[in-house]
């Protein structure tokens, strides 16, 4: 398996605080990781690193099989490449429907030409269709994303994710505020996703971690503490002391 | 695909018959072309009231669907004025001339007719030299391009320094009226080639046009109208689709647009031009029905109205700006041109003149607290009605 992402000694400081100090992490194609941490540990600054929220001061950030800099890039031109971000609180568009939001997620061209041109074909609804059944929002797809429940909303903005066909998916803390039973389509959601590219979770929650079955990334003061299967990374001394122990 | 829109947004065929059959009504009441009973400078109030809400549309089109509050579109409204209006003095100034110069006993030259119409226009600054930016006065075609060129690139530039700085929000709306404020002092000099507070005068003769007025008012209030039915149908066109989406989008979360990949900071570019366009449109129909022009008419507290009168019509709904603008300018006109009734209270009189703007004000802080949506959302609680019964 090729090497998808490289972050390598990558350090960000915000006014003397390093909330990553010497951060090195790879995932390969269709790889399934969970990434756990105590807060402040620098998962969520580590996304933004990632997708170009954040410029880190030093390190290297490598992409894909041309290996290209992702640090030059914006937020948009990030996306465009094919990494796609779940944030830590569901956003979607709120004041549009439901199939509103998954058209406007759906890999197009996104110049503002052909935006303003464009209008959904045949194919384009069927894949809405497919998407919102994947994610079991088939019913809703004419209501407003905001008259959602919370955990709907999670999944309308993951089945978005999928639409815009990402090589690399960043999720934040997905399971945040669910029950037990949509923790577990949640969790089903994401392995299935991870069949055909990569995905990164960000959790807190071991349960639902263990559920996600995957290699583990352990981030302790902005760098990786340890790395392996979570029974793995369960059993280390260093691990417990920071992050279990508590 | 053309009969799908109109299916899918009947309020746009609603929009477009209702001005349609106002300005048959209007036309067959009017002095010029009808029976006689509406004055032609009420129907010059009528042709300027429809300009003023296709800026509104405008915007409509910045603030209420991609959320950007301009404080500056009335100077990209006046901006378009000016360029009409340079075309307008310059020609009537050339006939008149030219005219007099014949009287005597050898024909002018070419360059003794220009040093003459310079007099003429610039005589009141103290010049008689054509400043750089008369260069195509004598050109219609030319003038009539700049209408949309000059404002375009005026936004194009400013909106490119301000959005990839990524300013927004209410920081954005100084710098807006920053602009506007600048743009109308400058103006204000007698040396910006546009003849300082004195503006443009005499715009609502056209040159060479023997009509009278009560026709050539017609002409502009139709021509007005023409320009509100398709400036309408394009906003409601672009709103209808997908950048409609991302435009709401962006006024809702603009982070996240960006992480779907969308470049923000383009989009945002491309509305605030074209949005200023329109206005300039507006401005160039809207100042020949008022005659003159002058630095005035720039200054931020227009573009303020603007956002007030968008505000109480009711945002993101297009329709709502219209009447927005129309009710409130009317109104307006009503009020400070003294035929609103004055209430004597015995120990004080309220004259409307002065206290119209306070009402104004007033029933600006009451929507904003009390009914976000504006006049527009009566329609929501009417559908809701239909929807129950």
């Amino acid at each position: 398996m090729s090497t998808l992402l490289e972050v390598s000694g990558v350090s960000v400081s915000f006014d003397g605080f390093k909330a990553i100090n010497n951060l090195s992490f790879q995932i390969a194609d269709a790889e399934l990781r969970a990434v756990i941490g105590p807060n402040g540990a620098g998962k969520t600054t580590f996304m933004d690193i990632v997708t170009g929220k954040t410029r880190p001061d030093e390190g290297r950030v490598i992409w894909g099989e041309k290996s290209v800099s992702l640090l030059r890039m914006s937020e948009a031109q990030i996306a465009r490449e094919g990494i796609g971000r779940k944030f830590q609180k569901p956003t979607v568009f709120e004041g549009q429907t439901v199939r509103e939001n998954f058209l406007m997620a759906l890999k197009k061209d996104r110049g503002v030409l052909s935006v303003l041109l464009f209008r959904p074909s045949k194919a384009d609804h069927e894949q809405v269709d497919a998407l919102a059944e994947e994610v079991g929002l088939l019913a809703e797809l004419d209501r407003l994303a905001g008259e959602l429940s919370h955990g709907q909303k999670q999944w309308l903005e993951i089945g978005m994710l999928l639409a815009q066909e990402p090589r690399l998916l960043l999720v934040d803390e997905p399971a945040a505020g669910m029950t037990p039973e949509e923790r577990e389509h949640t969790s089903k959601l994401l392995v299935q996703a991870a069949k055909t590219r990569a995905v990164v979770v960000v959790e807190h929650d071991m349960e639902f971690v263990r559920r996600l079955n995957c290699k583990v990334t352990v981030l302790h003061e902005g760098g990786v503490l340890a790395e392996g299967s979570l029974d793995h990374v369960t059993s280390n001394s260093a691990v417990i002391d920071v992050y279990l122990g508590r | 695909m053309r009969t799908s829109f109109i299916a899918k947004n009947p309020s746009v065929l609603v929009f477009l018959l209702a001005l349609a059959s106002f300005t048959i009504i209007v036309t067959i009441l009017s002095e010029g072309f009808g029976i006689g009973v509406i004055s032609t400078s009420f129907i010059k109030t009528l042709g300027k009231t429809l300009c003023l809400c296709l800026i509104a549309v405008a915007m409509d089109l910045v603030w209420g669907f991609a959320g950007i509050l301009s404080l500056g579109h009335f100077a990209f409204f006046g901006l378009g004025g000016y360029m009409i209006g340079m075309w307008l003095m310059y020609e009537r100034t050339r006939l008149i001339v030219t005219e007099a110069l014949m009287q005597g006993q050898i024909p002018p030259t070419g360059s003794e007719v220009i040093d003459s119409i310079g007099s003429q226009i610039f005589g009141v600054v103290g010049s008689n030299e054509f400043p750089l930016i008369w260069t195509f006065a004598d050109s219609l075609g030319l003038q009539l391009l700049l209408v949309v060129l000059l404002p375009g690139i005026l936004a194009l530039v400013f909106g490119w320094l301000a959005f990839r700085s990524r300013v927004t929000g209410v920081y954005l709306s100084i710098l807006t009226q920053a602009m506007t404020l600048a743009l109308a002092l400058y103006l204000f000099q007698n040396d910006s080639g546009l003849r300082g507070n004195n503006g443009l005068s005499g715009l609502q003769n056209l040159p060479g046009v023997e009509a009278p007025q009560s026709i050539v008012s017609m002409w502009f209030f139709l021509a007005s109208a023409m320009a509100l039915g398709l400036g309408y149908s394009l906003a409601a066109w672009i709103v209808s689709g997908k950048l409609g989406s991302v435009l709401r989008g962006i006024r809702d979360n603009e982070t996240r647009v960006r992480f779907l990949g969308y470049s923000v900071e383009g989009f945002k570019l491309a509305i605030f031009t074209l949005t200023a366009c329109i206005a300039a449109i507006a401005g160039a129909l809207y100042y020949p029905q008022a005659g003159i022009i002058n630095p005035a008419e720039i200054v931020p507290i227009a573009s303020i109205y603007l956002a007030v009168w968008v505000a109480i019509g009711g945002r993101g709904r297009l329709y709502g700006a219209v009447i927005g603008a129309g009710f409130v300018s009317l109104i307006s006109t009503w009020f400070t041109g003294g035929q609103a009734p004055d209430i004597p209270l015995g120990f004080y009189t309220i004259r409307w003149v002065d206290w119209w703007l306070v009402l104004l004000g007033l029933s600006f802080v009451g929507v904003t607290l009390f009914a976000p949506k504006g006049i527009g959302g009566l329609f929501d609680l009417l559908k809701k009605k239909e929807g129950k019964a």
